[in-house]
């Protein structure tokens, strides 16, 4: 820890200052080859959802083309890449309209547990006293709960089973939220209670600061770093949860949009007849996205723990090593002080630029 | 797999800090521990018995769900009417956490049984299930987990992050279909689905002892074909639900490894002379085993949203299987009832496995 602090600091090049293109350059050997792996992975997935539009051949409800039926359970052929299902749809199109709404999906549900938790998570922290112990509680009780199990109560409740277009998607965006919230809150929670007895909040009371500023100018500012790596979790976890709530029959009707659970769903009576295309190609998207999203989760998290990260790479960009919130914080206390400074630096930079 | 990555679970997490007041004097740590841990169920349940009923009452009645389209509207208010629900909603609720205190988790709307007799009946079956998940997770996670750390960030490491990060991604059911369309389609060397064939199910009928779980069932037999049969279905849906637990195994079991190697005593046993092989397989090894122990009770309630998915997919009739069923026909009296009942078996199974934890790991209670 002296060691960095000791050493002249890197020119922050512009190049520096892009996220992730830091930690791609200092790591090495097979967390490089797995972080650009995941990289890669995760913009294919991205730009698939973003042009669906363009790159698939048929619309995802589409059942005929030019007066002509596509005819159902066909085997992958020139018209159809990868196959008909066997609801006559096209395999390839609604795996590729699939990427968009696992996409929105993704997006909805980790924006609305992001604000959730950190909200109730920074209250709860600062707060204390029974109310956070109520909140813990019950963050806990559904924390230790079975989270497709409270998604399928969520869906219910939320659309009644039944899903149309976008009401589909905000549900089961919801419906997972309420599974993550307590993951967020957590994180939030330990970050503000150990904040809130650091000197520079102490001084802002003194000096007769509100409270909300206080939260929110002091505590929430220092308290989101572990923050972009419990999303990539979440990412792939919320796609998981959208499969799965598909999977049983709570996903997105497949005329309001594309979804690969429910085509999963669907094709699970052809693999009993050797029928392979319906079942293969949806879930080997839902594999590939899953695997992207969690390489690079997974990248991240070794390059910022010291204790994993490969033993030649020394990650220096003036950014501080997030810890996961599961680390003891007590062995770091010397480091502490120092991480927190450069912390306080590197938000005033970002706030610059 | 974020168990791992995030804050430890709450149910290991918590009550070192109630404890900490008792634990200064020393003595009767473990009896109090197990007190304080037993306690603390109660408000667990509670919190998500609540939950669920304010959740699905939001929705409205569960009559009108069930049999919206069915009946016309005053045969329908008189369905109301008689289940009661039309009264208030905190009369409602109270009933229900005295039915609940009784072990009466209401019956169903759609075959009109228990939910108790439902869970006696196709909880066996995924007990099974699991059972036979967590076997393949720990011949699959641990030796694998113990090669990885042996080999760190060479390439066998490599490729075993890599199955690991696939086990993870990879869903349940997806994995279900594919090795069905291999081992039971293609190559015909498995069955397709269900947990015996009608022959082995027939013979097993007739038991003194019927257990519902057919392995024990089939042994009774003392037939080989039977438990053969028996065996033969479980290995698909055993192998699906088991590779999503040994992915967090092997990942589990490599990094404390990785932790434990580093050490003093395996530095000074490692300054001996002692080989590296050695060092993993009789030094590291044992202490790195204590967090699958506190992991494996996150694990069930992994396991049990798995073995929803893993029973539609192989057809295996179990707890899972059923509740799948029952949310077709949108029976959510069946539905809130099978659910609070896996949240008292979650938070039943997180005690028992945090008191084994307690047992074999004392820092645990302090």
């Amino acid at each position: 820890m002296t060691d960095t602090t000791a050493r002249p600091r890197p020119r922050r090049s512009l190049a520096t200052r892009i996220p992730l293109f830091a930690q791609v350059r200092s790591s090495i050997g097979l967390q490089r080859g797995m972080l650009v792996a995941g990289l890669v992975i995760t913009g294919v997935f991205v730009i698939t959802a973003i042009f669906a539009p363009l790159l698939a051949p048929y619309g995802f409800a589409q059942l005929r083309a030019d007066g002509t039926p596509f005819g159902a359970q066909e085997a992958p052929n020139a018209e159809h890449l990868l196959g008909t299902t066997v609801g006559g749809y096209d395999v390839l199109s609604r795996v590729i309209w699939g990427a968009q709404t696992a996409i929105l999906t993704i997006v909805v549900s980790v924006i609305l547990s992001i604000f959730a938790g950190i909200f109730l998570g920074l209250v709860s922290g600062y707060i204390g006293g029974w109310l956070d112990r109520v909140l813990v509680v019950v963050c806990d009780a559904i924390y230790a709960f079975p989270s497709l199990l409270l998604a399928i109560v969520m869906s219910i409740v939320i659309s009644g089973g039944q899903s149309n277009l976008f009401g589909g998607i905000l549900a089961a965006s919801i419906s997972i939220t309420v599974v993550f919230i307590p993951q967020y809150f957590r994180v939030i929670r330990a970050e503000t209670v150990r904040i809130k007895s650091e000197a520079y909040v102490e001084s802002a009371k003194v000096i007769g600061t509100r409270a909300p500023r206080i939260v929110f100018r002091h505590v929430l500012r220092n308290a989101t770093r572990s923050l972009p790596l419990l999303l990539t979790l979440n990412s792939s976890e919320a796609l998981l949860t959208l499969a799965g709530l598909g999977f049983l029959g709570f996903g997105i009707e497949p005329s309001a949009a594309a979804e690969w659970g429910y085509d999963l769903n669907k094709s699970l009576s052809d693999v009993t007849s050797g029928i392979w295309w319906t079942s293969l190609f949806p879930g080997l998207a839902i594999v590939l996205a899953v695997l992207g999203i969690t390489l690079l989760g997974e990248s991240l998290n070794d390059l910022a723990d010291p204790r994993l990260r490969g033993r030649r790479a020394a990650l220096d960009t003036g950014a501080p090593a997030p810890d996961n919130g599961a680390a003891p914080h007590g062995s770091a206390a010397s480091g502490q002080a120092v991480v927190a400074d450069d912390r306080a630096t590197t938000n005033d930079e970002e706030r610059v630029s | 797999m974020t168990a791992e990555l995030s804050s430890p679970d709450p149910a290991s997490a918590a009550p070192p800090a109630v404890l900490r007041r008792g634990s200064s004097s020393g003595g009767g740590g473990l009896g109090r521990y197990v007190l304080v841990r037993f306690l603390l169920i109660i408000p667990t349940v509670f919190i998500l018995v609540t939950l669920v009923f304010l959740l699905m009452r939001t929705t409205g009645d569960p009559i009108t769900a069930a049999l919206g389209g069915k009946l016309t509207g005053p045969q329908l208010q008189e369905r109301i009417h008689e289940a009661g629900y039309d009264r208030p909603l905190i009369v409602q609720y109270l009933e229900y956490l005295g039915n609940i205190f009784t072990g009466n988790f209401g019956n169903t709307l759609s075959d009109n049984r228990p939910v108790t007799q439902v869970l006696l009946t196709y909880g066996g079956a995924t007990l099974e299930l699991a059972f036979y998940a967590l076997i393949v997770a720990f011949i699959v996670g641990i030796p694998l987990g113990m090669v990885a750390a042996y080999f760190r960030d060479r390439t066998p490491d490599a490729f075993l992050r890599i199955f690991a990060i696939l086990c993870y991604a990879t869903p349940v059911f997806f994995a279900g279909l594919l090795l069905k369309l291999v081992f039971a389609v293609w190559f015909q060397i498995l069955p397709v689905a269900g947990r015996a064939s009608t022959g082995a199910e027939l013979q097993m009928q007739f038991l003194q002892s019927k257990t519902g779980i057919y392995l024990i069932d089939a042994i009774q037999t003392g037939n080989p074909d039977v438990i053969g049969d028996v065996l033969s279905h479980a290995v698909l849906p055993g192998v699906a639900l088991g590779l999503l637990t040994a992915g967090v195994f092997l990942r589990l079991v490599r990094t404390n490894l990785i932790g434990t190697l580093g050490t003093d005593y395996v530095d000074s046993a490692r300054s001996r002379g002692v080989t590296e092989f050695r060092l993993v397989r009789k030094h590291a090894y044992r202490p790195a085993l204590i967090p699958i122990i506190t992991v494996i009770g996150l694990q069930i309630a992994l396991l049990l949203g798995g073995a929803v998915l893993t029973e539609t997919t192989f057809e295996w009739k179990g707890l899972g299987f059923q509740l799948a069923q029952y949310l077709q026909a949108r029976d959510f009296v069946a539905v809130q009832g099978i659910v609070a009942l896996l949240a008292v078996i979650v938070a039943v199974t997180n005690f028992i496995v945090d008191i084994i934890a307690a047992l074999i790991d004392p820092r645990v209670r302090y």
